[in-house]
């Protein structure tokens, strides 16, 4: 087992937005994550990462993530070997040749990551999770600016993470083509009456 | 922790990277103030080193908001904080990277900025060793108040009213320090007193602005 939520509740800004979210993740699995806009899909998965805390209800497993959000984190001065080396530096590895042939940029290696394109600046913040090294991956809506032919690259390189044993989880509106992956409707634990979150965010 | 270190000084000297922001605003308030004071060698030798030292407190005040702000507007911070080097750390890499890019700079050039200001021969020694042991103090203090305002949009205003007080201890050792050297007095205590604030900010700081990060990227 990588990854178990227990009756996870999840607030943004002292309000709870979802309730009693339960789930397992275990190896070779992808899990996706679906709802509408503003349910609390990014909350969730910040807080799976460790970014903020836990409302009510238990985060148990693997506490190294790769944590992909809507911000790439790239840095538009430095090239796109320059940036992925970076990454890998800070996670420990140091072979960046698979993620770039793995997310098709070869060709722009020696680019400025600011002279990207939208889909293009996204693949190379997809890239970055294949040097992380880590089996978990979290991504809040990992395809947004890719073309068809991107979320097919996307897609195999989590198939080839599922199948080393890693497994991913993932808030996404669109088919990513991931026919193994298990679905999770999140719509019905929305907290229906909006009530303030207990806790004090200045204390904790 | 080293690729942040070398990531942060490579942002920094690319274009855009702010890099000689704060030393051409500190050789601009030095060029200035000989203009405003009138060319009285006497008068201007007594203030050189204050002069030197307001001028470079407000340099390193110049570039701090952009120690977070940018890492925060990317996503990087959020990625940091889930990486494996522990975020004190990263905050610590941070505030040295600042201090090689905006402050060492300064120091280095204040004792050629006495010359404009007259300072006495003395006292070129004690303007630049003062500046060595406290703007390390400027960099970390300066690291925790862009902690404290990060998220906050053109926080500018808020962080300079946040830090400015905690940087007058700095600035009165300091430029105790450079004044009692350049009047050839004894400059133990006030030396002391320096390098103990740098040292304590950067003993406790980088965990305080750390436990502020984290609470500021929920």
């Amino acid at each position: 087992m990588i990854l178990t939520a227990n009756n996870l509740s999840v607030s943004r800004g002292g309000v709870t937005l979802l309730e009693n979210v339960s789930f397992t993740l275990s190896e070779g699995q992808a899990l996706i994550i679906r709802g509408p806009n503003g349910l609390g899909k990014t909350t969730l998965l910040r807080t799976v990462s460790g970014l903020q805390p836990v409302e009510e209800g238990s985060v148990e497993g693997e506490e190294n993530i790769a944590y992909a959000g809507h911000a790439d984190g790239l840095k538009a001065t430095l090239t796109v070997t320059e940036n992925l080396r970076f990454w890998a530096a800070i996670f420990g590895t140091s072979d960046i040749e698979p993620a770039l042939e793995g997310f098709d940029l070869i060709q722009l290696r020696d680019r400025l990551a600011g002279n990207l394109s939208a889909g293009q600046k996204r693949r190379l913040g997809l890239a970055r999770l294949m040097v992380t090294g880590r089996k978990l991956w979290v991504l809040d809506e990992p395809t947004v600016s890719l073309d068809t032919a991107s979320v097919a690259l996307f897609a195999d390189a989590v198939r080839r993470h599922l199948a080393s044993g890693g497994a991913a989880l993932m808030a996404t509106h669109i088919d990513l083509g991931i026919p193994e992956a298990e679905v999770l409707d999140l719509s019905q634990l929305k907290v229906t009456a909006p009530k303030l979150s207990q806790s004090d965010e200045a204390f904790l | 922790m080293i690729a942040l270190l070398i990531r942060d000084l490579r942002l920094a000297v690319r274009a855009g990277g702010g890099f000689g922001l704060g030393l051409s605003f500190f050789l601009i308030v030095t060029v200035l103030v000989p203009f405003g004071v009138g060319p009285e060698t006497g008068l201007l030798a007594k203030i050189a080193p204050g002069i030197l030292w307001i001028g470079a407190l407000l340099s390193c005040l110049l570039s701090l908001d952009r120690i977070f702000a940018l890492d925060f507007e990317d996503g990087s911070l959020d990625l940091l904080a889930t990486a494996p080097v522990p975020l004190e750390g990263a905050v610590l890499v941070k505030a040295i990277a600042h201090w090689l890019t905006s402050a060492l700079p300064l120091v280095v050039a204040a004792p050629l900025l006495g010359i404009l200001l007259s300072l006495p021969a003395e006292g070129f020694r004690w303007v630049f060793v003062s500046l060595l042991l406290g703007t390390p103090a400027l960099s970390v203090i300066g690291t925790f108040g862009a902690a404290l305002t990060v998220g906050i949009k053109r926080g500018g205003l808020l962080l300079s009213l946040l830090v400015l007080p905690l940087y007058v201890p700095t600035l009165i050792f300091g430029a105790e320090v450079a004044r009692r050297g350049a009047e050839g007095l004894a400059v133990e205590t006030p030396l002391m007193l320096l390098a103990g604030i740098s040292l304590g900010a950067l003993a406790f700081l980088p965990f305080a602005a750390a436990a502020v990060l984290r609470m500021n990227l929920r």
